[in-house]
Formats: structure tokens, sequence, C-alpha cells
């Protein structure tokens, strides 16, 4: 019985040209499906093909990235962090608060939210390591705890400048420029996010592909008891991964704090499936066949490019999630037929 | 009535496993069927109850023949299976009642009494003897009772013929004690048992017949009380194939390793053996017989509070990690599952153990991990097209030689191969022969857990028999024979001798 299973990897004799055609289409498929969108909207509409337009839309895909690094992280220890979307919530209202309510600088209204985001981390860290729940619910049990949190906090109100208060004063301190300029502000007409996407993306790439971290995170999602038994301590770097996750949640919180300029409610709701969305779509681009932070931005810039395009054609927006989910299918289609060629 | 099997052939891909088998088993009697690792036994029962389809041959029942396309067919038939893994045949979150009427969902009605089911369970586990509340959840039983549990399933089905496939390697004395009563009852009501065990003693204490394979043939079917032990190993084994080469086996009174009451927890037993420098020591031991399970202790995978001693240092294997720093590392018998990363190159793979090595401020050296990769190709003379070739595309001799060259030129001192010649081809066996003599060379200690004993003859200096979770033997390769050496690790005294410690004289 044991040779049969040697036996069973040999490779299946297949015309040749089908299976090198399906192999093009899942390396380079989300790169021309981009191409062929770009033309499309380019044909449909003069103004798509402007400066002013691709700024927007780096600039709507900047926040969705951050997230989605995060969940890539997670991916790659063959997790899944389900509440990256509360804790952008609740990293929005935290940086909020800290100045609108407790008159604090922009330094604080940084840091506490990113010491929150790494807290949420940690603890979905220790839920899933320690206590061994499967990641999926321990994490969908943290997302609605966090997002009760976050709504317990503001007792469902937005944060904004001179808000009433429960005493019926008005809110001592306003949200200040400088903290604005994360979400608002240019470099050499470059916006901020934009730059901190790219930032964030090269650098988290870098650490990936040409770290011991890096190599250690996908060696842990690649065969735990493999790497376990080659002296991986496989469960700090699933720790590690879950506590990156909810930092570049809070990381995205920040920015989007300071982009509308207000502590929205729910803000992060819907950032969750557009970012588990385009780390899925990564996975094949340019045949990686893993969850890649490069990957995850172009699935980003797909599905940012999309909406803008739709939105312009005038779409409605809740015709867009059919688009969304569509290209998610997709993707899902190409990455799971790849995984069976190998 | 009979049961027989007549001709049956069964190949996968090129691979013939089943060449030409005949079986027959009467009602009323329990019929042994042996065979060593790889003689197609698995295939056969497989075939019997219907999860795999012969090529070619007839399945008979009394002088009906019959056709065992899917487990469903073979229980009409009256073929029941009881699995070596039984668990898989049970709805853990069932409650027994349900688990043992579960036919009765299928087949019965669309609605049915409670109290009706439990009654009509009660009176199946009577029948197996196993007297517990109808109510209890499947997961909370024991192994044993789980056991029954199955066996009850396949009397309600109202099975004729009954295949057992290795029952008692995780059953304790008492436990299979109470098995073999069982099947002595179940005999006697007119049951035909099929019985597959590693353990002659078994087969002698309770079976009527025996039916021996050996690399896909029928090579012997008698009345057990016919035969002598001799002659069953002798059936079993045939003529081997492999030439055991005449060599000195290397003297090293140096203990590397040493292992004192070593408590390996998925055996719930203690060890106790010694380990020398330059030494092969080959642990023998048949399916079932605890090698893994000792093999995964040593190396962390298992927590064991007990102590090892490597060159006198004490140490607590917590996890893999202590026991790399230790020295010990564990090459698995699951390759694909436990040794390599399947969906990563070779070098990545080779490196792992070397990663603070190519480090620099947390920095990968590619470079020097890709010298590093195709420094052990290079030795190990691994066939891929590149170092950045996935381990996954490669053979399976392939994958083991990157499983074992990761270890290479690491601090390791003691390293245990489990099972490393499973499933690879006669070219990689030589290599990873010679792997293990140039390691020995070097002065590191190897532990060779196997159930292929006749390798043992080849690499091993010294041999611990293991049989039931403890060592009941130890033999220096020149002075022992593949005959005794089956008849130990079945469980069969061969000179009369007491069995002895595994300490070394």
């Amino acid at each position: 019985m044991e040779q049969s299973i040697e036996v069973a990897n040999v490779p299946k004799k297949k015309t040749k040209s089908k299976d090198g055609w399906i192999r093009f289409l899942t390396k380079y498929g989300t790169i021309i499906a981009i191409l062929l969108i770009i033309a499309f909207f380019s044909i449909l509409s003069d103004e798509f093909f402007t400066y002013k337009n691709w700024t927007d839309i780096l600039r709507s895909i900047s926040i969705t990235t951050l997230v989605a690094i995060g969940v890539t992280l997670s991916l790659i220890v063959k997790g899944f962090d389900l509440s990256v979307g509360s804790t952008v919530s609740l990293a929005t209202i935290t940086s909020t608060a800290v100045m609108v309510w407790y008159r604090q600088e922009t330094v604080l209204a940084i840091c506490i939210p990113l010491l929150v985001g790494l807290l949420v981390g940690l603890i979905n860290a220790f839920l899933i390591v320690k206590i061994r729940l499967p990641d999926m619910l321990a994490t969908l049990g943290m997302m609605y705890m966090i997002n009760g949190l976050h709504l317990t906090i503001t007792k469902g109100y937005s944060i904004y400048n001179n808000m009433p208060l429960q005493d019926g004063s008005l809110a001592p301190g306003k949200i200040l420029p400088s903290f604005l300029f994360i979400g608002q502000g240019e470099i050499f007409s470059v916006p901020f996010p934009v730059i901190v996407m790219f930032f964030f993306v090269i650098v988290i790439h870098l650490c990936l592909n040409f770290t011991k971290f890096g190599r250690l995170l996908y060696v842990t999602g690649g065969n735990e008891e493999a790497a376990r038994l080659s002296g991986v301590p496989v469960n700090r770097y699933k720790a590690y991964a879950y506590a990156l996750s909810g930092l570049f949640a809070s990381i995205a919180g920040i920015v989007l704090a300071s982009r509308i300029g207000t502590g929205q409610v729910s803000a992060g709701a819907s950032l969750l499936m557009d970012s588990v969305a385009a780390a899925l779509i990564g996975y094949s681009v340019f045949g990686a066949n893993k969850p890649n932070v490069l990957g995850t931005f172009i699935g980003s810039i797909l599905i940012g490019i999309l909406l803008n395009g739709l939105t312009m054609l005038n779409v409605p927006y809740y015709a867009q999630d059919i688009v969304k989910g569509a290209i998610l299918v997709g993707a899902l289609t190409l990455m799971y037929k790849s995984r069976k060629e190998v | 009535m009979t049961l027989q099997m007549k001709r049956i052939v069964k190949s996968f891909h090129e691979n013939k496993v089943l060449k030409e088998v005949d079986f027959t088993v009467q009602k009323g009697e329990i019929h042994a069927l042996l065979g060593v690792n790889g003689a197609g036994k698995s295939t056969l029962v497989k075939i019997l109850s219907g999860q795999l389809q012969s090529d070619s041959g007839e399945i008979k029942i009394g002088e009906r023949l019959v056709s065992l396309s899917s487990p469903h067919q073979a229980i009409d038939a009256g073929i029941g299976i009881v699995v070596q893994e039984v668990d898989t045949a049970l709805f853990p979150e069932l409650t027994v009642a349900e688990n043992v009427s579960i036919h009765e969902l299928v087949q019965g009605p669309a609605f049915f009494s409670r109290r009706e089911r439990k009654k009509r369970a009660k009176e199946w586990l009577e029948r197996v003897g196993l007297n517990i509340s109808m109510d209890r959840l499947v997961s909370e039983c024991r192994l044993s009772e789980k056991q029954q549990i199955v066996i009850a399933q396949a009397l309600a089905r109202n099975v004729q013929f009954l295949i057992l496939d290795e029952p008692t390697a995780p059953l304790s004395e008492v436990e299979t004690k109470a098995l073999f009563q069982l099947m002595i009852r179940l005999k006697d009501s007119g049951v035909g048992i099929v019985f597959i065990s590693h353990r002659l003693p078994e087969i002698r204490a309770i079976c009527d017949r025996v039916t021996v394979l050996r690399e896909g043939r029928t090579v012997l079917q008698s009345e057990v009380s016919e035969l002598t032990d001799d002659q069953i190993v002798e059936a079993m084994l045939g003529k081997q194939l492999l030439a055991i080469q005449e060599k000195s086996p290397r003297q090293s009174t140096t203990p590397l390793l040493e292992v004192q009451q070593f408590y390996v927890p998925k055996l719930d037993k203690s060890v106790t053996f010694t380990l020398h420098e330059g030494e092969v020591l080959g642990i023998a031991g048949l399916v079932g017989s605890g090698k893994t399970e000792i093999a995964r202790a040593l190396a962390g995978q298992d927590k064991s509070s007990s102590l090892v001693t490597i060159r006198a240092k004490h140490w607590k294997i917590k996890h893999p990690r202590k026991a790399i720093e230790a020295g010990i590392c564990l090459i698995p018998e699951e390759r694909r599952k436990e040794g390599v990363l399947v969906d990563f190159p070779v070098d990545q793979n080779i490196s792992l153990p070397h990663l603070d090595k190519i480090t620099q401020a947390g920095w990968l050296d590619r470079r020097k991990e890709r010298q590093l990769a195709e420094k052990v190709i290079e030795q190990l003379s691994i066939r891929t097209s590149s170092s950045k070739q996935s381990v996954g595309l490669l053979s399976g001799g392939n994958q083991q030689k990157v499983s074992i060259g990761r270890w290479l030129d690491t601090d390791a001192s003691i390293y245990l191969f489990d099972e490393p010649t499973k499933g690879i081809d006669i070219g990689a066996k030589v290599d990873v022969f010679s792997i293990i003599s140039k390691l020995a060379e070097e002065k590191k200690g190897i532990l060779y857990f196997t159930s292929e004993l006749n390798e043992l003859l080849t690499i091993a200096d010294r041999i611990l028999v293991l049989y039931d979770g403890r060592f009941i033997a130890e033999k220096r390769t020149n002075e022992t024979t593949l005959e005794e050496l089956m008849t130990l690790a079945t469980g069969g005294n061969p000179d009369g001798t007491e069995h002895r410690g595994s300490e070394c004289p």
C-alpha cells in the first residue's frame, strides 16, 4: 500500500497547450484583468485616465491595502483574522476621542490606537495559540466584542469637533491639523496616505522575502509540524502574525479617521471584506501561489479601479458589491485551480 | 457457507500490489491474514469491504458471485469491517445507541421511536458484551468500547463475515482477552472472522486457519495447528531479495545517549536503552509496536517529563527546539506531512535549521542559502533540476534525502530515522544507507526505527526488538537472523530464553 502513495504523485499526462494556458492565466490573469478594465473605462470615460483620477484611486485603496497587509500576514501563517474591520473602527474612534475629548496631541492620537490595535492582535493570538480556538471563530468573537466596545465608548455617536458631551457642555478639544495631514495632506502632489501605503507595502514585502522573520512566517504556514520539528517556534510566529494584523488595522484606522476628519462609528465594517478579497486575489498574482504583499496590493488596485470606474459610470454603490463578489469568486477559482496543478 | 476470493489482481498505476491472491474464509472460523508490510493485506481487505475494486478475479459467497463495488454493497453482501482507526467509523457527537443503529437512519423508516432504537441497540451491545449507558456520547467512550461499538454496528447489519484489522494493537492485555472471548462467541454463532495481526501468539491463541500473503500472492493457506512459528515466519519472509552484506559491526563503547525509564506519553510506558557514539542502533518493531511513539517523544514532538542523558548531560526534552539544542533530530515517517515542506523549494527546505547561520541582522543571505543547499544536493546526489525546484515535485527518495540533508552540517549528534525507506525506490534506499553509514563514521549516533527487519541486518550494528511498547530482546546484528528477528517481533520466542532487558552487556 505504501508504494501507491508515491506513484500518485507522478504528474498526470495532459494536453500541453491547455496546461500552459491555465498556468499563464493563473499567473497573469489578475494583471490582464486590470489592464482590460483600465482600457474599458478609458474608452467609456474621458476622465478615467487622468493623473487626478489615479491619485484618487490610490488614495481610496490606501486604507484597504493597509488592512489587507494585516490580513495577508494572518493568511501566511494559515490563519485568518476576521476582527480587522472592527479594529479599524476602534482605532478610528480612539484616535479622535484622544484629541476631541481629552485635548491630547497628535502623537498620542497615533500611539494610543496603535497600542489598542496591538492589544487586540495579542488577544487574538492568545485565543488561537494558547487556548487553541479555531482562528475564524476566535476572531469572529473578537470582532463582535470590539464592535460592541467601540459603540459603547461612543454611545453610538460619531466623534467630531465641538460635539456636545453627556453633561451638555461642548467637547474641549478638536481634531488637529497635523493629524489631518495623515489622511488629507500631499507631498509633491502625492497624497500622504498613498505614501504611507507604498512605504508599508515595500517594507513588508522586503521583510517577508528577505528576512529570517518573513521566512519563518511562511514556513510556519507551509507545514507547521515540519517547521516545529526543525526547531521553529511556530506558536510565537503565529502570535507575531496576529499582533501585526491588529497593528495594521489600527494604522488603517488612524489614516481613515484623519481622512474623514471625524471619528465615524462602524467606519471599518466594510473594510473587512474588501481587504480579505484583496489578499485572496493576491494569492495567484505572478504565480506566487501563496499570500504575498505585492499580490495583495495588486488585488486592492483591481478592486479600487473597478469601483472607481463603476462610480464614474453611475453604477449605484449597492450594485458594486455584485462586481466585487464576482471578482473574488474568479480569483478564488484561479487560486484553487492552480493549487491542484502543483 | 464460505467467502471465496479467487485470482484477485489489483494494481495502482504500474505498481501491481496484488498479483494473484486466493483467499477463503468459512463461516464459523477465525482466519488469520498475515504478511509483512507491502504484502497486500490492506489492499485485499479494502477490496473485501468495497473500498477498492479489483482489476480482475472473482468473489463468491457460497455459490453466488458477488460484486463489491461500494462499502454499501459489501455490507449488503454480509461483509463488515472493523478498521484499525475505529474513530473513522463512528460519529463522536452521537450517542452509543445512535451509532449502533446508524444503518436504520439510512434504510429504516422515516420516523422511529427512540425507546425502540435504544432497546435494539442494547441487545446488540449485550451480544458483544458491552454494558454501558446507551445515552453516552461515543466521544466519551474508551477505545476498546469504541471497537465493540463498531462490532455491534456490524452485527446489527447482520454481517456474516467480519474483518478485524489489527484490533489488538492499541488494546491492553485485559482488553485483548475480552476481545478474544467476543471473537470466539461470534465464531460459535456462525460468523466468519478475518483477523489481521502481527502477533504470532495471538494467532496461535485464537485462529483456526491462516493465510499468508507475500508480494501480492497467496503463499500459504493452512490450519494453524499444523504449522510451527518458523514455518509461518518463513512464509512471510520468503527468500529475501536484498543481499545482506557481511560486515563486522562497529564496536563502540562511548555512550552517547542514555535513556533510563524514559516515559513515552503516547504509549503510557517507559523505555530504557543506550546508544553509543558511531553506532547504528536498530529498533525492530512491527506496526503497532510503538516505534513511532518512542521516536516522537525523543524528538520532543510529544512532551515527556523524563530526562535523557547525552554525553553525561541531562536534558528534559519539552519540545522539538529543545531536542535540537540537545543534538537530537528526527527524520519522521510521515515525510510529506511532517518531514518536508512540499510547496517550498529545495534550498528553503534544507536551510531551515541553518537560518541563524545565514542571517545577518535579520536579513537572509540568499546566496549562502543556495550554496548550502547545493552542497547538500551534491553530497547526497539529490536529483532535482535546481535548488529552486519545489520539493513536492521530487520523487519520494529525493524528498527523503532533502528531509535528511537538512540535518547534515548541524550540531546534531543523534539522528532518529523513522521508517526512512518507506515508499522510496531501491536506488534511493542504497543511498540512504550510505548516508547513515557515513554519519556513523563521523561518530554520530543513529537510531533506526523500522518494521522492514531485513534492512536492519544491512545497516544496524545492534538491534533492539520492540513488541507491544517494550524492548523484549537485544541482538548483535552478526549474531542473529531475519527469521529470529521476525519471530521475536511477532511475539514468538525462538529459543525459549527469557525476555531480556535492553541494557547493554
